[in-house]
């Protein structure tokens, strides 16, 4: 009993999700439905799939305020792409490769140039916004009717075996990072970067590769939502994105994961997303306005933060 | 001041606890107005528990008598110890390095002019009065982060004295002071003394405590176990009491026949190395002494790669190895120890295991970088065992443990590498006289083995004790070369000053 006791304080913010579910599962009967349940995954995947990126930058020591710019920017490339009928093997690459590189870009300035993440990320923010609004032309772009049309459409609003594709896209990303940081020498040198980045580098660690890589991924990642959700919607919003650096920010919060870096887990990170998730969809099904909804959201990243213990003064 | 029982300050039968863990055992802890006492004992002992119960910061679980200044006192938070006039200085200053040395001085109490804004005037002035009365020519606009370390803690002193503190305790005073500042120091707190206040010294250096201290109190595993004048007592039996047992040869050394050339310096010049050149053999502890900011830490730093060459080679086994990066030196079979182990060496908040297979984790990984952690949890359980660490398990936080374990895991990181030259860089900084025996005996195992090693200390007698050669550094440059034999602490000295 008492290791399941240790088991339960050690992840607070599981304990905080199964309350959360029971409590809105009691209020709300159409909540634990499969459909609901399933629909809660699909609106959550987009940001569980950024926050893992996030995840890594965050244990490196710095923040990414780019992803949302990130995600317009690539997913209204991936659409023009698409609307031109490029083949979607290479047009959703093609998207991500674009991602990792504006991420690299990020990594090199705040690495070898040593900007401090919050600037150097909110300078691509800032002008990945516009970069997306020159290239749309501040309106939508379709993917249109082609065949690749039809083939990029699944990738937002298709089934696998019954599980949407955005869920299953979402479980795998978190399936492989989560291995790639808990098993591999590139994770732990994450977590040692932001542990003390001169331990790192005395260490042998090349931290300025480190960094320009681990932003890398996180462009990457973001891409990769901005690909799924413009297959959802079929088509690029020049606005997409926005404010979708905080809801992974949160989700990395919720979960535990020290802001100073160092410390925390994706598996934090993703009960932390869902968290997020479950209380939107709670709110929904309650009919609450969304005004309120933020103001709800705030309270629970709050109370997550206040309730998890270890972090020591 | 004192009434009845003529002590400033009078605990007895003090215990505290943490965890279920007996800390502190119906300890007795006593001294007078203008008496130096030392407070010593192992690393665990007990001293900073107790040092905090009399500065407030943390309350005793028991005592059957708390008397400062004659009075029954229960300090519930520092700010009343603080008031009541008991000031300690910590070991890591706690200054704000942006501020003044007069803001610094009087940080939270500014004095006020009759319009309610700080008075600056007078804050200058009484913090130069204060200053003048520790005979310090210290700038009080000056920022203190540009003061050295010595003058640092002057202007801690000067604020102890603002506080009219009448207990003063200074925890390992001078483990970052050059020898002159040291002596500079103890001229302070001898006319401390003559004032009539009463200070605790907290120390590992022994030395310090026979030429300082008048009276000394051993704590060892939370008890109190000798308490009596300095004079009545020598070294080795002060050792006994702290540890136990006698340590015989403190300073162990090991002859070994004299190996091949293994490091070769030539030229070398970098930041704060002005054209050294040096040759180090297998099997062969070579010292490196010299004032603070001589150049040594920064030679080691330069050899390991970890800052840029601007001239000059390094040869390991004879090839010429390009430093551009610690990662360089690792490759070449350099490994380095840094001198400061929580802010370069380990790091604090992560586990024994991930800390000390950091460096040598690419060779503990298999296709794709995955780590192979049964390999990983052996090497590190292999280590843990032959240096004796005293920890809860591999995946304890580094935090966690004393400074000589912490150390122990530093030169386990190192020597997970395998590798051909160790540099230490004060590897007994801080650590209690029973983990330096022990560190000793594993140098010297690595030196059996055949490993180049280069010692830098500023700890002569460890210098001594264990050196085969000692080269001495001044200004970035070697000033001073001497065998085992020739060499003396005032050979030493007078190259030093250079």
């Amino acid at each position: 009993m008492t290791t399941l006791k240790r088991f339960l304080s050690r992840n607070k913010p599981l304990v905080g999700l199964i309350v959360l579910m029971a409590a809105v599962a009691v209020m709300s009967p159409s909540f634990m439905t499969v459909d609901n349940l399933l629909n809660i995954l699909r609106q959550t995947s987009i940001n569980a799939v950024i926050a893992v990126g996030m995840t890594y930058v965050i244990l490196s020591g710095g923040i990414d305020l780019s992803v949302g710019s990130v995600l317009a920017f690539c997913g209204a490339v991936c659409a023009w792409l698409v609307a031109g009928d490029l083949s979607i093997w290479l047009a959703i690459p093609l998207s991500l490769l674009l991602g990792a590189g504006l991420g690299a870009i990020n990594g090199v300035v705040i690495g070898t140039g040593g900007v401090q993440p919050f600037v150097a990320t909110l300078v691509a923010m800032t002008m990945l916004r516009g970069a997306t609004l020159v290239f749309t032309d501040g309106r939508p772009i379709t993917t249109g009717t082609g065949a690749a049309a039809d083939a990029f459409w699944s990738v937002g609003g298709g089934y696998l075996l019954g599980i949407p594709v955005p869920v299953v896209v979402a479980a795998a990303v978190f399936a492989v990072c989560g291995l790639i940081l808990t098993r591999t020498r590139f994770g732990r040198y994450t977590y040692a970067v932001g542990g003390n980045e001169v331990v790192a580098r005395l260490s042998g660690i090349r931290v300025n590769l480190e960094k320009t890589t681990i932003y890398a991924l996180s462009g990457l990642l973001a891409a990769l939502a901005g690909v799924i959700l413009t297959a959802r919607l079929e088509s690029a919003q020049p606005t997409a994105g926005a404010g979708y650096e905080l809801d992974a920010i949160a989700a990395v919060v919720v979960g535990g994961t020290s802001l100073s870096g160092g410390k925390g887990t994706l598996f934090g990170t993703l009960v932390g997303a869902l968290i997020i998730g479950v209380l939107n969809n709670a709110l929904n099904l309650m009919d609450v306005s969304s005004y309120y909804q933020m103001i709800a959201k705030g309270a629970v990243i709050l109370l997550a933060v206040l309730a998890d213990s270890r972090k020591s003064p | 001041m004192d009434s009845q029982s003529g002590f400033l300050l009078d605990l007895q039968g003090v215990g505290k606890g943490f965890n279920g863990v007996t800390v502190l055992d119906g300890v007795d802890f006593r001294l007078r107005a203008g008496e130096v006492m030392a407070l010593i004992g192992e690393n665990g002992a007990g001293k900073s528990t107790l040092m905090r119960i009399v500065t407030g910061i943390v309350q005793p679980d028991s005592a059957s008598a708390m008397m400062f200044r004659g009075q029954p006192v229960r300090f519930a938070a520092p700010r009343q110890a603080i008031d009541a006039g008991i000031a300690m200085i910590h070991q890591e200053l706690n200054l704000l390095p942006h501020l003044s040395v007069a803001d610094n001085i009087w940080l939270g109490r500014e004095p006020r002019n009759r319009l309610g804004l700080i008075d600056r005037g007078r804050m200058r002035r009484e913090a130069k009065a204060l200053l003048e009365r520790l005979r310090q020519t210290i700038d009080p606009d000056c920022p203190v982060g540009s003061l050295s370390v010595g003058q640092q803690q002057m202007v801690e002193i000067a604020r102890a004295l603002s506080l009219n503190a009448e207990l003063i305790v200074m925890d390992e005073p001078t483990d970052a002071l050059t020898d002159v500042e040291t002596a500079v120091l103890f001229e302070v707190i001898r006319g401390l003394k003559a004032d009539g206040k009463g200070i605790v010294y907290i120390s590992h250096r022994l030395g310090e405590i026979f030429a300082l201290c008048d009276s000394v109190t051993v704590l060892r595993d939370g008890h109190m176990v000798h308490r009596g004048a300095v004079a009545d007592l020598d070294e080795a039996a002060l050792i006994r009491h702290m540890v136990g047992r006698s340590i015989t040869d403190q300073y162990p050394y090991l002859s070994c026949p004299a190996g091949s050339e293994r490091l070769t310096v030539e030229g070398l010049s970098a930041d704060g190395v002005n054209d050294v050149s040096f040759t180090a053999a297998g099997g062969e502890i070579l010292g490196f002494a010299g004032l603070m900011g001589a150049g040594r830490t920064e030679l080691g730093k330069a050899i390991f790669g970890a800052s840029r060459l601007r001239a000059g080679s390094v040869r390991v086994d004879g090839a010429e190895v390009r430093l551009r990066h610690p990662r360089d030196g690792v490759a070449a079979g350099i490994a380095y120890v840094p001198e400061d182990r929580k802010a370069e060496g380990l790091i604090q908040g992560h586990s024994i295991r991930t800390n000390m297979s950091l460096a040598a984790l690419k060779q503990l990984c298999g296709p794709g970088g995955v780590v192979r952690q049964t390999d990983e949890r052996s090497a590190v359980d292999r280590f843990m065992a032959a240096f004796a660490v005293k920890a809860h398990g591999i995946g304890a936080e580094v935090r966690t443990l004393s400074g000589g374990n912490q150390q122990k895991i530093s030169l386990a990181k190192a020597l997970m590498l395998s590798p051909k030259v160790v540099i230490l860089d004060e590897p007994t900084r801080g650590v209690d006289v029973g983990a330096r025996r022990e560190i000793y005996g594993l140098i010297n195992d690595l030196k059996a083995k055949g490993l180049c090693i280069l010692l830098m200390s500023s700890d002569m007698p460890e210098l001594l004790g264990l050196s085969d050669r000692i080269l001495v550094m001044a200004g970035g440059r070697i000033t001073g070369r001497f065998g085992r034999d020739e060499a003396t602490q005032e050979k030493i000295m007078a190259c030093a000053i250079g």
